[in-house]
């Protein structure tokens, strides 16, 4: 069944290497990374796997979609996809996230996934099962050609957005006082707590921040996939929540490459896979994923430890 | 009075399991079917509680061990004339094939039990998030196997002629035999070890029990169980891959959850609880009247309720509407018995 065997491999290997398909998986990969940030971020501050990320994104979709369908400006309609996140955000860390901090992991988990279906459902209400379209930064799909390769726009968008959002994140965890406090909350919460870091606070802050990377992705998703369903989004949370405790989630960078190494892969077996095997797309990642957790469960790159810093 | 209380362990879920079906017998043949969910729901969630419940490990994974007790029984029990037409693809043993009811729902249970123990063999290893991921990574892989793999069932469509052998009766036998099971095995001496491993790892270990193994005799009975629970759904409706993928995933943790997670009482709670309250929207949807108010909500109101009152009742009551604490008689009542 598997590609890998017989006659098929080297066509897979042809596909694989193919620059086209390269430029494709790190753009994918660049989006992964984000959304990786975004949930390794809150995680950190936190302890709290934040399942409902994929259901910011895709309310911010709907937003775009809202401002699409009225014509309003570009930027107006992302603005509004920035508003109406990070109000979400904002609400979720209140009603939800604050008062289960006391509680256990598993609790956290289950309480998101739960924020995420309700989320979820009400957009199911609201706007029904065949969703809305987003169209108004579709031209960012048309390719340049560089060397021979065709690169869509929106990939050198999400590459370059990617790259500036990681160093401003660095810059803030690194440079900054509230970015100082998040790595002493992300460390040690209590100890961080005596020592003056108010624990709200740097909550905040962190659930703003993931959020504003939520509505960046909504911003880049809407352009590939117009069509925007009230399951917008949950394929890939899923893949990057995968991801994230593949890389290993305790730390940032760790969080941050799992989520690009799930997309690059996902997007060079869907590249390379033979059409008659690419409905098997998820199964092939879930089985590396499985594979992956059993040979190194606390992270694949997480070895050097003490060196990396944990948000 | 120990004596007593075990048997309440016991005898207060088979009573509120008994007493639902007897409601339930009494309603219009239109309602009845909510009384039916429910009960199956009951063998559902008391299957997931013998994992996730004893261990204090949480499943994503369950509803693949649910699904192939669908497919397997399904497939197996849809009359042989009707295979061609429905699944063209099907392999030979498996459209030349036909059993009965109840050897369609053990084979279900069979199927369930081994693709557990198998999943388990590796991933019981695994622990915390690990655990969580790799075991809905199984749940990806199993739904996306079932919905292209067009020679073990129907891929995409929905089973239809499955026998629906599920009513009242067998469902409510069901869901007693599903309780028995869960409380032979917690009062077991393996069912002790796997709680001991739940409240204190380190201690458990310290005294020579080995988690791995605990766990994965649970992961086993627990797929067993829920397999079964997948056989006695699809005997009931004609369901597509769909219907066995995250929104009964969440369902069925939301039910755990409500109840409490660590006591069988609150899987059998949290099942009844979810499932009436579910059934109430659902009649609301239809438009009913209430308070001598018409209530008409629009249809998909159900999730929204369930996942608000799950949210809700994590916030105030994280332990879940019993606790999780076993059945037991008020303090007073108990004093003025004595």
């Amino acid at each position: 069944v598997s590609p890998l065997l017989g006659s098929g491999l080297g066509d897979f290997v042809t596909d694989a290497v193919d620059l086209q398909v390269q430029v494709d998986a790190i753009g994918l990969g660049a989006i992964f990374a984000l959304m990786a940030v975004g949930i390794g971020l809150v995680f950190g501050v936190m302890r709290l796997v934040n399942f409902a990320y994929g259901q910011l994104i895709m309310a911010g979709a709907f937003a775009l979609a809202y401002a699409s369908e009225r014509d309003w400006p570009v930027a107006a309609g992302i603005a509004l996809c920035f508003v109406v996140v990070l109000a979400l955000s904002l609400a979720m860390e209140r009603v939800v996230f604050r008062p289960l901090r006391s509680q256990s992991a598993a609790v956290m988990l289950i309480a998101t996934f739960a924020v995420s279906f309700l989320l979820q459902s009400i957009a199911l209400l609201w706007f029904g099962p065949l969703g809305k379209t987003a169209t108004s930064l579709v031209q960012l799909n048309r390719p340049v050609s560089v060397g021979g390769v065709d690169i869509r726009k929106i990939t050198i968008v999400a590459i370059v957005t990617a790259a500036v959002c990681l160093g401003l994140l660095v810059l803030l965890l690194g440079r900054t006082s509230i970015g100082l406090h998040m790595r002493a909350a992300a460390l040690d919460s209590s100890t961080a707590r005596l020592l003056g870091v108010r624990a709200n606070m740097v909550g905040v802050v962190s659930v703003l921040v993931a959020g504003a990377l939520a509505a960046l992705v909504a911003v880049m998703l809407t352009v590939q996939y117009p069509t925007v369903t009230p399951t917008f989004a949950l394929q890939e949370t899923i893949l990057v929540l995968a991801g994230v405790v593949v890389g290993g989630m305790t730390r940032l960078v760790p969080a941050t490459l799992g989520g690009f190494l799930i997309g690059y892969v996902s997007g060079l077996l869907g590249g390379a896979l033979p059409s008659s095997q690419s409905q098997y797309l998820p199964s092939f990642l879930f089985g590396l994923v499985i594979l992956v957790l059993l040979l190194r469960p606390d992270g694949l790159f997480t070895r050097s430890r003490g060196l990396v810093e944990r948000v | 009075m120990r004596t007593a209380r075990t048997a309440g362990e016991l005898l207060a879920p088979a009573t509120l399991v008994v007493a639902t079906a007897i409601l339930g017998a009494f309603v219009s043949q239109a309602n009845e079917i909510y009384f039916v969910t429910a009960l199956i729901s009951v063998s559902t969630v008391v299957a997931l509680y013998v994992f996730v419940g004893n261990s204090g490990v949480l499943s994503f994974g369950h509803v693949s061990f649910f699904a192939v007790g669908v497919w397997a029984a399904g497939v197996l029990s849809i009359p042989e004339s009707e295979k061609p037409a429905t699944m063209p693809y099907l392999f030979d043993f498996l459209s030349s094939t036909t059993v009965g009811n109840v050897a369609s729902l053990a084979i279900a249970a069979a199927v369930g039990g081994v693709f557990a123990l198998l999943v388990g063999l590796p991933l019981m290893r695994l622990s915390g998030l690990a655990a969580g991921i790799a075991t809905f990574a199984v749940l990806g892989i199993t739904n996306n196997v079932l919905r292209y793999y067009e020679k073990i069932g129907p891929g995409l469509n929905t089973f239809s002629s499955v026998p629906e052998t599920t009513d009242l009766v067998q469902a409510t036998i069901g869901a007693i035999l599903v309780i028995a099971a869960a409380f032979a095995y917690q009062r077991s001496r393996i069912g002790r070890q796997l709680r001991a491993t739940r409240e204190d790892p380190a201690a458990a270990r310290a005294v020579g029990v080995s988690i791995y193994r605990q766990r994965l005799v649970a992961f086993g009975l627990s797929g067993l169980l829920i397999g079964f629970a997948g056989g006695l759904y699809i005997h009931f409706i004609p369901i597509n891959v769909d219907a066995v993928y995250l929104d009964l995933t969440f369902v069925t943790l939301a039910m755990l959850v409500i109840g409490g997670t660590t006591s069988l009482w609150g899987a059998v709670v949290g099942a009844l609880f979810v499932s009436g309250l579910d059934s109430f929207v659902a009649e609301m949807e239809d438009g009913m009247t209430l308070l001598g108010q018409t209530v008409d909500l629009p249809s998909g109101s159900r999730i929204v309720v369930v996942s608000a009152i799950m949210a809700l009742v994590l916030i105030v009551r994280p332990s879940g509407l019993t606790g999780g604490r076993e059945f037991s008689v008020p303090r007073v009542s108990r004093k003025a018995a004595a």
